[in-house]
């Protein structure tokens, strides 16, 4: 039998100059950290990419006063024309820069070149068109008729999907007339140290955008800080809990992103090929760290077989290795802690009594990785149906009726995200209105665009981003008599 | 769909009875329009938007240097090498075999493509280039390319071709048989061309099954006459004539590869898909060889299994070919072409 090996296709990285070291981006230039510098590694190889500078209270509160000062002497009093301007200019040279963009995302992160060249990058400059839009058009928002700006925002942002996030935060609080000091994840600021060279690139004014480096003491000093009026936040839930007690009290605002345990419900008059392919990109796109990925496979008791068996048809062919690689189709792990913390919930699954299955296939010696996996025979009081893993692993739960799917589906603490797949569309509509979750997809999974408010229900967080929603996190309501 | 317990035996199915076959895969005692609805109808149906977003993104696989040389060779000796054209002459098929026999002939090494597609009645003057040299030779039938005659005038034509030494027959389905939802009469006309394609020492030409998935539109649909061709005896079911637009889309024959796929896993019978009309370069093939691997899986991944209909696709392979070997693009005055189209 012939075999059609796809010869290594490897994206060029001579399209980033990766600097040795990166200082903090604070009123519109880079300066050093008084902190202590940390390296940078790519999680598929453990190379170090680059030194990146620590900054402490003193340094993010010289970032707030820097945000201030540029609140109060231009942001806040342009005209949301101009303003606008800036964001469409920030847009076009993200696209112009896109390959750049790419590329370094992958290298930081570990997710494959074609996901950060075909998703993340494209997504991350249609939130700044979009948003680009908005500025000078907020008082047609259905906000009242003088939306004001709220002043600084501080924003916290993951590993998972580091430039689309940081653009989920900053386009819409931009638009709307704040500045803000955004933390990358320390694991991977790269790309978002990049975004500040393209602020500087397009003229945006100093203090509008500054970005500061570190880990957790650097996250709960922006959280902490006085000048801070509003904080955005997207992570775990733990951490989002700390935050919401930190800020308690205070005249801060926030909005929160957390975790989620998505169901992915499949009834047994499904479009069966388009499911299977729904169901991968739902657990495996990203290498599973998606807060809203399909984690829990919901499927009718009379067709878990047939799913079954064409699911692992399917992941077989899922090519797992180098992200740098056009072809690859499942990355690296982000870090060792994150793929510390699969593989102790897999080991778990297997302990409770879960079938386990993975697709058994190579991979590279350094760097973190994990196969794609899927547990079969799941309960909903098995750690891997309730926790979210973060990772590639799907849990396989049946149901019989459409009620034992939404019970299944909400019977957990988080409701960020839910996908349905049936041909019937009477019941795509009765089971979004029964889902507990701040986006149901019907016949697809995970597809994002910056018009859709993006959100969840309970312990998934509050706020939404995207669409007229998002903008309400950022502006204050309010009428005039 | 479920796996059968016991794999009907596939030569005797598909050759011998096609009604007997389709009467126990279905299940009933009577073939008729209204089991043979039951059944199609119960396919799982297909989201286009979905089916539409996987052909795309198997249509970015980065096909490289040693692939690419490998593909490219085994796209060529894919191809039916057609014209179609009331134009067509002695003279014009001639031009065309010899061209199967020597794609490019500075180099040698070229494979050859599988078939040349004519019409039946040009079938002995190819014959007279090609004789037993292993490229095959194919004709359209079944008053390709509407199908509009009565069943006796399809049955001659296709035993004319036969009779002249056709290797394979590519028949037209009744398109508005179909989309009446006459599916006994498609099924009966497929398996009485079926029959009509035995030589009298016999062995058979194979069959094509030529859908017309333009005219049939929704990919529902695709899906329904795929199995119902597969059920009727066809050996290998094609997406198009080539004269209507669309004609073999990528996500059409990602449809067909999943039918092929699961009709195996039903019956135990391996069938063949042929994307024919529109595919006219390197990278465009490669895309489908793409589908074919991940889709279907490597064993389609021989010209027994799985054709393009094609006439300009052999120059650019054979373009794409010269530039691997020699680093430089040459041009299309160094691919002799024989059968220009006067169009």
């Amino acid at each position: 039998m012939p075999t059609f090996d796809y010869a290594p296709a490897p994206e060029s990285r001579a399209v980033v100059n990766l600097q040795p070291s990166y200082g903090l981006f604070i009123n519109g230039e880079f300066v050093d950290g008084s902190g202590t510098a940390f390296k940078t590694i790519n999680p598929a190889t453990e190379e170090s990419l680059a030194e990146v500078a620590e900054a402490t209270t003193d340094d993010v509160d010289r970032a707030v006063k820097a945000a201030r000062a540029a609140y109060r002497g231009v942001w806040g009093r342009m005209s949301g024309a101009d303003r606008g301007k800036y964001l469409f200019r920030i847009a076009r040279i993200m696209q112009e820069r896109s390959r750049e963009l790419a590329v370094l995302e992958t290298l930081d992160n570990g997710k494959p070149i074609k996901e950060s060249r075909d998703v993340d990058v494209p997504l991350a400059a249609a939130h700044f068109f979009y948003h680009a839009g908005w500025a000078d058009k907020l008082g047609y928002a259905a906000l009242g008729p003088d939306p004001r700006p709220l002043g600084v925002v501080g924003q916290v942002i993951p590993w998972n999907f580091p430039l689309l996030m940081l653009a989920w935060k900053i386009a819409p609080a931009l638009a709307c007339g704040n500045t803000v000091v955004l933390k990358p994840a320390e694991t991977t600021p790269l790309t978002a140290l990049l975004f500040a060279q393209i602020c500087q690139q397009a003229d945006l004014p100093p203090g509008v955008v500054n970005i500061v480096t570190g880990a957790g003491p650097t996250g709960q000093a922006i959280v902490d800080h006085p000048g801070i009026d509003k904080i955005a936040f997207t992570g775990s839930t733990g951490v989002g809990k700390m935050i919401a007690r930190s800020i308690a009290g205070t005249r801060k605002r926030a909005t929160l992103e957390l975790g989620g345990k998505a169901a992915n419900i499949v009834f047994d008059d499904a479009p069966l090929d388009q499911t299977i392919e729904g169901i991968v990109n739902g657990i495996f796109f990203n290498q599973g760290q998606v807060c809203c990925a399909g984690s829990r496979l919901l499927v009718q008791e009379s067709i878990a077989d047939d799913v079954e068996r064409r699911l692992k048809r399917r992941l077989a062919t899922l090519r797992v290795g180098d992200p740098m690689d056009k072809n690859t189709d499942v990355g690296a792990i982000n870090s060792r802690r994150q793929l510390d913390r699969i593989t102790e919930l897999s080991a778990a699954g297997e302990a409770e009594g879960a079938t386990r299955w993975d697709t058994d296939c190579p991979l590279p010696k350094n760097g973190f990785w994990f196969r794609p996996t899927v547990f079969t025979g799941v309960s909903q009081s098995h750690r891997i149906a309730q926790e979210e893993i973060f990772g590639p692993v799907l849990s396989v739960l049946t149901f019989r009726t459409p009620a034992e799917a939404v019970a299944k589906a909400n019977n957990t603490p988080y409701g960020l995200s839910a996908g349905v797949w049936t041909e019937k569309g009477s019941r795509i509509l009765w089971m979004a209105d029964q889902l507990r979750a701040g986006v149901v997809w019907a016949n697809t999974f995970n597809q994002f665009d910056p018009t859709s408010p993006f959100g969840g229900y309970k312990e998934s967080g509050y706020g939404r981003e995207g669409g007229r929603h998002g903008l309400e996190a950022y502006v204050q309501t309010g009428g005039v008599a | 769909m479920t796996v059968l317990d016991t794999a009907v035996d596939p030569a005797a199915g598909s050759t011998e009875d096609p009604a007997a076959r389709a009467r126990d895969l279905l299940g009933v005692s009577r073939l008729t329009d209204t089991s043979l609805t039951r059944w199609l109808h119960a396919l799982p149906g297909v989201d286009q938007v979905g089916a539409e977003a996987r052909a795309a993104s198997l249509g970015t696989r980065s096909i490289k240097t040693t692939s690419k040389a490998w593909a490219i060779d085994l796209a060529i000796s894919m191809i039916d090498l057609t014209t179609l054209e009331g134009a067509d002459t002695p003279g014009k098929v001639r031009g065309l075999a010899t061209r199967a026999l020597t794609p490019d002939p500075a180099d040698l090494t070229t494979p050859s493509p599988a078939a040349v597609c004519v019409y039946g009645d040009m079938v002995p003057f190819a014959r007279e280039v090609l004789g037993h040299s292993g490229v095959r030779i194919a004709a359209v039938a079944t008053a390709f390319p509407s199908g509009r005659a009565s069943m006796p005038v399809k049955l001659a034509d296709t035993r004319d071709a036969v009779a002249a030494g056709a290797d394979e027959i590519d028949m037209v389905i009744d398109r508005g048989a179909f989309l009446a939802g006459h599916y006994r009469q498609v099924f009966d006309e497929i398996a009485a061309v079926k029959a009509a394609c035995r030589r009298p020492d016999g062995t058979s030409a194979r069959l094509k099954v030529i859908m017309e998935t333009g005219e049939l539109v929704t990919y529902d649909n695709v899906r329904r006459a795929s199995w119902l061709s597969m059920l009727a005896g066809g050996d290998f079911i094609k997406t198009s004539t080539g004269k209507i637009s669309p004609a073999a889309t990528l996500p059409v024959t990602l449809i067909m590869l999943e039918a092929v796929r699961d009709w195996r896993e039903v019956t135990g019978q391996q069938l063949g898909v042929k994307p024919a009309g529109g595919i006219r370069t390197s990278k465009d093939a490669i895309k489908f060889l793409v589908a074919v691997n991940e889709v279907a899986g490597p064993e389609w991944l021989d010209n027994h299994w799985f054709r393009f209909g094609a006439s300009s696709l052999l120059n650019d392979l054979i373009l794409q070919r010269q530039r691997l070997a020699i680093g430089a693009y040459s041009g299309s005055d160094y691919v002799p072409d024989d059968a220009p189209s006067l169009y």
